[in-house]
């Protein structure tokens, strides 16, 4: 299993595009290694800086429709060379949710009222996460706050992650 | 309770129900070219899993950008190249044989009614015009398919349209398929399958069914699919004579891949054509449309004809038929790509490619290229381009550029006058 714990980067917009998350040039890239510097490079966010605010990060915390656009895998691979793993949200554009559990990596959504909440707690402070992931249960964590907040994924999902990924999944099961 | 044609495919391939409408299905082709499956080598062999399930299943083409046109691309391709070569997969098509992947794939009767494909391409719901479940994919999906042989799926829900009415002279498939997706929107179908059938589909020759199922995609749909019928196997006759004594038999064999009449649906949709015009998209989704007649003075740059939506040898007819024994305008570069070698050849051979280069046409040789705005012809910014490819995205044939999607007849038009024309007002 991956690692679904450290600290997090917020983006605080929603509609955030798999273009933005990895611009379309760096699609003959032939490993997922080189995608690695690459990561929101086009992010259309004030104050986000990607030279300095990606280096440290481990999970994302954003809004409504994250990774919509083209189904390019390379913007879940561009996070996972980061090591950025886990990715909390309002929702997901379908294919990105797919990609991301296929690459054994997290897509959660949560309500947007907690979303919010979390949002108006510890942005702009710096924050752990940390995952229960049988339990179902995200810490979030900052030297004066704490929150615990239940998620749920389906099994299959579950199983996805378990197995480190569809790749594994499927060649220890068909 | 009847079935959709999806949902006998499904049931024909269930492998397994990992959760809930989650069904695991046996594929009978995986298609490969060399953007999206470089990776998912690279991973497999990373992983220590460099296998493939069946060889034979396994088809593989260099289309998006051939000849190689810098280091990156000449990588891309090494790799499927040498892929192909050591596990043993025959049905590779590299650089004199290649052409673009939904184009050529149907041509060697690689699909067959029934069949289950994927491929990391989302057009890849082109080959459901034979009547069978054809999705585009991810790259881990592309990944196990080649590996195992399986894909995930939800159990297919269907969107059921009848096309019915006549289709009036100079309205082709793509304006048909237009007209759905702007029924329909660009998310209109999304996690869905659509079921084209009526007797304008009945009518369809393959060409132009597949220039209907290859733009399912645009209105977010997961497969397009048709029914078989005299027409497909008259098509793929060649490659299936020795399975079946007559091609009656064929067809009675392939009639099984029809939904029953009692078949529940999602949604179900009359669309009637009687009335439709020429129409092309404004903007950068393909759901935001007009007539052509309603265009006025827009003023085009270039147009490229050519793709896996209409670079076929009826598009190039219908071009041709417009452009012949005129010459295009001054302002506009014209840039015609057959589909694949096949069709080039055909072209050659009733003439067609004299007619594009007296036109003043600039030929290419069978590529996706321009499609996707990686080489021939991409635009530079604030250029208009007449297309007859699928996506009018923002940036997709060059970044700042316009694309207005229409069928290859107005295409030819817009290239003679310079404007967005259709086809009757060529005199
Ligand atoms: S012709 Fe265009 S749409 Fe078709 S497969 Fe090639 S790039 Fe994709």
């Amino acid at each position: 299993m991956k690692n679904f714990n450290g600290e997090i980067l917020f983006l605080d917009r929603a509609d955030i595009n798999t273009d933005e998350i990895i611009p379309a040039k760096y699609l003959t890239e032939i490993t997922k290694e080189a995608l690695k510097p690459y990561l929101l490079e086009d992010l259309k966010l004030e104050t986000f800086d990607p030279k300095k605010d990606i280096e440290g990060k481990k999970a994302i915390l954003t809004k409504q429709n994250f990774g919509c656009g083209s189904s390019r895998e390379h913007a879940p691979w561009a996070l996972e060379m980061n090591d950025i793993n886990v990715v909390i949200a309002v929702n997901f554009a379908r294919i990105f949710k797919q990609n991301m559990f296929n690459n054994g990596m997290l897509a959660v959504e949560l309500d947007e009222k907690t979303i919010q909440d979390l949002f108006n707690t510890f942005q702009g402070k710096k924050t752990d996460l940390i995952t229960k992931f049988e339990k179902g249960i995200f810490i979030f964590e900052s030297e004066d706050q704490r929150m615990e907040v239940p998620f749920t994924i389906t099994d299959f999902d579950r199983s996805l992650i378990t197995a480190g990924g569809w790749v594994e999944y499927a060649d220890l099961h068909y | 309770m009847g079935k959709t044609i999806a949902e006998k495919i499904f049931d024909a391939h269930h492998v397994d129900t990992p959760s809930g409408d989650i069904h695991v299905i046996k594929l009978d082709a995986v298609f490969c070219h060399e953007i999206t499956t470089p990776v998912a080598i690279n991973d497999l062999v990373s992983r220590g899993k460099d296998r493939v399930f069946d060889a034979g299943k396994i088809k593989a083409v260099i289309d998006h950008v051939t000849p190689a046109k810098d280091s990156k691309t000449a990588e891309q391709g090494k790799l499927i190249r040498e892929w192909t070569r050591r596990q043993n997969i025959k049905d590779f098509f590299d650089i004199g044989r290649n052409g673009v992947c939904h184009a050529l794939f149907p041509e060697k009767g690689f699909v067959r009614p029934g069949y289950t494909v994927i491929m990391g391409d989302s057009h890849t719901c082109t080959h459901g015009a034979f009547g069978a479940f054809a999705a585009g994919v991810g790259t881990t999906d592309l990944e196990v398919g080649i590996l195992k042989g399986v894909c995930a799926f939800h159990y297919p829900q269907t969107i059921k349209i009848t096309v019915t009415g006549e289709l009036q002279k100079g309205v082709y498939a793509k304006d048909v398929i237009l007209s759905i997706i702007g029924k329909l929107g660009v998310n209109g179908a999304t996690n869905k399958v659509i079921e084209f059938t009526g007797p304008v589909v009945d009518r369809m020759n393959m060409e132009e069914r597949m220039t209907l199922c290859n733009m399912a995609v645009e209105a977010g749909g997961t497969s397009g699919i048709c029914y078989p019928d005299m027409i497909t196997v008259e098509y793929l006759w060649d490659f299936i004579k020795g399975d079946y004594p007559s091609k009656e038999d064929a067809l009675k064999d392939f009639k099984k891949w029809q939904s029953d009449s009692d078949a529940v649906y999602d949604e179900e949709i009359t669309h009637d054509v009687s009335g439709l015009k020429p129409l092309t998209t404004v903007g950068y989704k393909p759901d935001q449309l007009k007539s052509i007649e309603d265009m006025g003075n827009t003023k085009v740059d270039q147009v490229y004809i050519g793709s896996c939506t209409n670079g076929r040898i009826e598009d190039l007819r219908a071009a041709a038929e417009v452009l012949k024994g005129k010459k295009i305008s001054d302002d506009v570069r014209g840039v015609l790509s057959p589909a694949t070698p096949g069709v080039y050849k055909q072209a050659l051979k009733e003439g067609l490619i004299d007619i594009f280069m007296e036109a003043g046409f600039c030929v290419t040789n069978p590529t996706c290229g321009a499609c996707l705005g990686m080489s021939n012809g991409v635009l530079a910014s604030g250029e208009v381009c007449a297309s007859t490819t699928n996506r009018n995205f923002n940036g997709r044939m060059g970044k700042g550029g316009m694309i207005h999607l229409m069928s290859p007849a107005c295409a030819a038009a817009t290239a003679l006058t310079g404007y967005i024309t259709s086809e009757d007002k060529i005199q």
